[in-house]
Formats: C-alpha cells, structure tokens, sequence
C-alpha cells in the first residue's frame, strides 16, 4: 500500500479538528459554554470584527517592537558573549541560571515601573524573548567551524574582514533560528501581559470576555493569537529558507555527481 | 595558463623554502611542551616535498609556521628568501585537510575569496578564477554550492582556491585524507597534472606512504613528538608518474625505507 504524503495527513488532521470543533458541542457532549461552535465563533468575530482588528493591531505593534528589542539586544549580546572566551566563561553561567526565573514574575513590576499601557508589554515581553535568543546565538556562535576562520587568515583575511566575511555569514543560521525563537517568544510575552493587566490588545479581549463568561468571544480572540503565530512562524520559515539555502540544503543531503565525470572533464582542459 | 612560470622566486641559492634549526616549545607547566626539535630543511623552487610522519609529530605545526598561521620558538624561516611572520597570500598558498570551503559561497566565490580579500571587483575575480576552475577541471561547476560537490570536486576547488593568487609556493596539509582510496589515487595524480602546469613549489603532508612515494621530488621523513627530521630522501622515479609505478620494485624499496625509519623512531 502507498503511504499518504504527510502534507496531506496534516491537512485532514487539521480539517478533522476543525469539524470536531463545529460537531462536538453540537452533541452536547461538551457544554456550549466551554467550548462554543466554531462556527458561532466566526460569527461573533465577524460582527465585532472592528473591535477585533483594532485590539490585533495594538497586539501585533507591540509583538513587532518586543521582538526588535529581543532579536536585536540578544543576538548581539548573544554575539559578544559567545565570542569572547572571557565574557563567556564570565556570564554565560550567571545567563543560563537566570533563563530558569520565570520572568512572568517580573512583570508587576514593569506595569508598576512603566504603566499599563503598550510600553509595559513592549519592554516585558522584549525582556521575555531576550535571554533565549541570546544564549541559542552565543550557543551558535561557538559551533563555527575554527577551520573557517584560519582558512580565511592564511589567505589573508584581517580580523575585520575574518567578523564581516567568515564569522557572520557562517553564524546566519544560528542568527535566524533565534529570530524564530525570538518572535515567537514575543508573541507570547505579550499576550500574557496584555491578560494580566492592560486595557488594550488580544490578550485584554480575552481576559475581560472571560470575566463575563462569554466563551464565543473568548475563543474567537484564541483564534486570532492562533492565526497571528502561524503566520508569523510561515513568513519566518520563508525567510529562512531564503537566507541560508546552503544550510538547509546541506540537511537535505544533495546528491553529488561523481568525481570521475570532473576527472573527464579535466583531462580535456 | 597565461601566466607560465612564477618569477618570484628569490632567495640567492633558489630556495623557495629555507627552514633553519627551527624548535618550537608550546608554553605550559614544566617548561612547556616541546613539539619541533631542530628542524633543517632547504626546498629548492618548483620541487615537490612530502613530509610523513607518525601523528602528532609536529609536520601540521611545522607547515603552519611556513604559512605564517603559527609562531616558533627559535629558528628562522624564509619563504622565497624573505622572513614570514604573518599569512602571506601573494607568497603562499595553504590546502587544508577539510576543504574548508565556505558553506554560504558558490564555487566562483569560493576561489575568489582571496581575491575578494583584496577589493579586485567582480569581472576581474571572474577573469582570474575561470581559468583556475578549467585548471581544476570543474569547468561548468562555477554556480554550484560545496554542498552539491563530492569530497573530490571540493579539494579540487580548495586547490583553485590555492592557486588564484599565483602563490610561488602551495602547502598541503593531508589534503586528501578524508576522501576514499579512489578518489585519493585519481587526486594525486590530478595534482601532479596541475602542479606540472603551474610550477609551484609543493610541500605536502601525508600518512600514506604510498602517495608520498608516488607525489615527491624528495621525502622527509619526521620522527615522533618532538618532531625531528630522521630521513630525507630523493625520489628519482622518472615523471610523469604513472600508476604502473607502484607496482615496481623501486617504488616498493622507497615506500619499505620510509616505513623502516617510521617503525625505527617509535
């Protein structure tokens, strides 16, 4: 028997859920106040779809600026710690113990420190997403190859030139897979502020509905999280596969043509 | 090749490579670590040097200093009759064991790197390393990825690589250790072809005996750590080498006397 291809597994799986969504509270088996219709759910983001995308946009303004100051401050933080053996050997301890505080703790405090407002979430969610990108680039940054860096003095290369030809690009997968972590990370630390205190967003849509037990629109904010982070997470991949195609092809294994045709080809040279 | 022989061969006696009672001590506790012990060595210009050696014999360290990658401790060192105190990419040209070709570069950008380096703009990197890629025999395979070349077709463009600055002298650090018996045979023949064109002054090192009977003007043989030279042989086998060589009594003498004084130093 033929194996179905995957993308289409994972599509039935995802149309599956989807009508279980739309048939189980329809049976009765799971309370409508639990988990409302999908269809009920649409409806409800339909007919308040202004409020929604204006409370998507504040989301999505402060997810972007959240995530600037991660993937910005922790690649470069994440660059010089993993690059200089004496920072690393200084804080990258005293970083990895402090990764296992649940930030989320801190976070009254950056209400108390910055108001309720979008600055809170910003610098929460920034400081949220900051230490994990920071410890996977200086992570990154030690696996390349030293080969690299000595093949590129012995042809001459100066330490400026051995930082912006050889250790950048070489560190640009460590960089993207960190912008990943990163914005997605973002996406998380605001919408959990935004639930705990705030007066605008997503995650204060949810918060306040829930209150009031209105589980339609409770869900239909769940909805445009969920639709905000896959998008996020396609546009990412995009991007990735743009950038460093040699690294993602490397995984793939290509085939390469024998040697012998290149020795046919020499011998005519 | 437009540019035939290298002219830059200087040194009053021709010596491409003079290597005069080098020791080398890595610092450490107790005085440190000696790795190269008095080692003398005179390369005349346009011949081809193996050096073999058990491991750890110090021949990678010995190679990083001609290349100016690495300092000593005592001694004096004179690529084409000058002192070498940093790489020198007009002087050397250095092949290492890896490839280390950048993952993130065509193969085009690859020889051109060095070039590159420099500030040379485009269309004249692209009018210096199209030849190189032909040298190389790879023409065609200048818009390819190292990812998408077998292990040969690499080394094959870590030597263009090598070569694109018309270097006097082209150190080999094992350069074919990594690929298969094969492809090995089919590369040293290769590089004799490339070297016979190009007049380069060659030291490369190697744990086969075999390729360096087959590849060298004159072997060099180094005895454990701390690296001494124990023998120095000419090879004076006709050229240009053929396979049917190593199938003479001979090459076989050669390779049982460098393998006797392998076996006498440990």
């Amino acid at each position: 028997m033929q194996r179905p291809d995957p993308k289409t597994v994972r599509r039935g799986m995802l149309l599956a859920l989807l009508m279980a969504w739309e048939l189980v509270p329809l049976t009765g088996l799971v309370p409508e106040l639990l988990l409302p219709r999908l269809s009920k759910t649409l409806a409800v983001l339909w007919s308040d779809l202004g409020k929604y995308s204006e409370a998507l946009l504040v989301t999505l303004g402060e997810v972007i600026l959240a995530t600037l100051i991660a993937c910005g401050l922790g690649i470069i933080a994440g660059a010089t710690i993993g690059g200089v053996a004496v920072l690393r050997d200084l804080l990258l301890p005293v970083f990895s113990s402090l990764y296992a505080i649940p930030i989320v703790i801190l976070y009254p405090i950056f209400t108390a420190w910055f108001g309720i407002g979008s600055q809170s979430k910003i610098l929460f969610a920034g400081a949220y997403g900051f230490f994990p990108v920071m410890l996977s680039t200086a992570a990154g940054i030690r696996t390349i190859d030293p080969q690299f860096v000595l093949a590129a003095r012995s042809m001459g290369a100066t330490v400026y030139q051995q930082i912006t030809k050889v250790i950048i690009p070489a560190s640009l997968p460590t960089v993207f897979s960190g912008l990943r972590l990163g914005g997605a990370l973002a996406i998380i630390g605001v919408v959990v502020a935004e639930m705990l205190t705030s007066s605008a967003g997503i995650g204060y849509l949810v918060t306040l509905n829930r209150t009031i037990l209105d589980s339609p629109r409770v869900f239909a904010g769940i909805l445009c999280i969920l639709v905000l982070s896959v998008v996020y997470d396609i546009l990412s991949r995009m991007l990735e596969r743009r950038m460093v195609v040699w690294q993602l092809a490397g995984r793939r294994q290509a085939t390469p043509r024998p040697v012998t045709q290149a020795a046919a080809t020499s011998a005519a040279a | 090749m437009q540019h035939v022989a290298n002219m830059k061969t200087a040194g009053t006696e021709g010596h491409a490579i003079e290597i005069d009672q080098v020791s080398h001590v890595y610092a450490g506790p107790d005085g440190g670590v000696p790795a190269l012990s008095d080692v003398t060595m005179k390369v005349r210009a346009g011949r081809f040097i193996v050096i073999v050696g058990p491991s750890g014999c110090g021949k990678t360290s010995l190679l990083m200093m001609m290349a100016g990658l690495r300092k000593h401790t005592e001694g004096r060192i004179l690529v084409n009759g000058g002192p070498i105190s940093k790489p020198d990419p007009d002087r050397v040209g250095v092949i290492f064991q890896e490839a280390s070709l950048f993952p993130w570069l065509t193969t085009f950008d690859n020889i051109e790197f060095p070039l590159s380096l420099r500030g040379m703009l485009r269309d004249e990197r692209r009018r210096r390393s199209e030849p190189m890629l032909s040298l190389v025999g790879l023409t065609g395979f200048g818009a390819r990825y190292p990812h998408e070349l077998s292990g040969g077709m690499k080394q094959r463009v870590s030597i263009a690589r090598g070569l694109v600055q018309d270097p006097p002298v082209l150190l080999m650090d094992e350069p074919f250790a990594a690929l298969d018996e094969q492809t090995r045979m089919t590369m040293g023949h290769e590089l004799l072809r490339i070297w016979s064109t190009t007049n380069k002054t060659v030291v490369f090192i190697t744990h086969s005996l075999t390729e360096a009977v087959y590849l060298a003007d004159e072997v060099y043989v180094m005895s454990p750590r701390p690296g001494r030279m124990i023998d120095h042989m000419e090879i004076d086998l006709p050229r240009p080498r053929t396979y049917e060589m190593m199938a003479t009594d001979t090459f076989g003498r050669l390779r049982d006397r460098i393998w006797q004084q392998i076996r006498k130093a440990h």
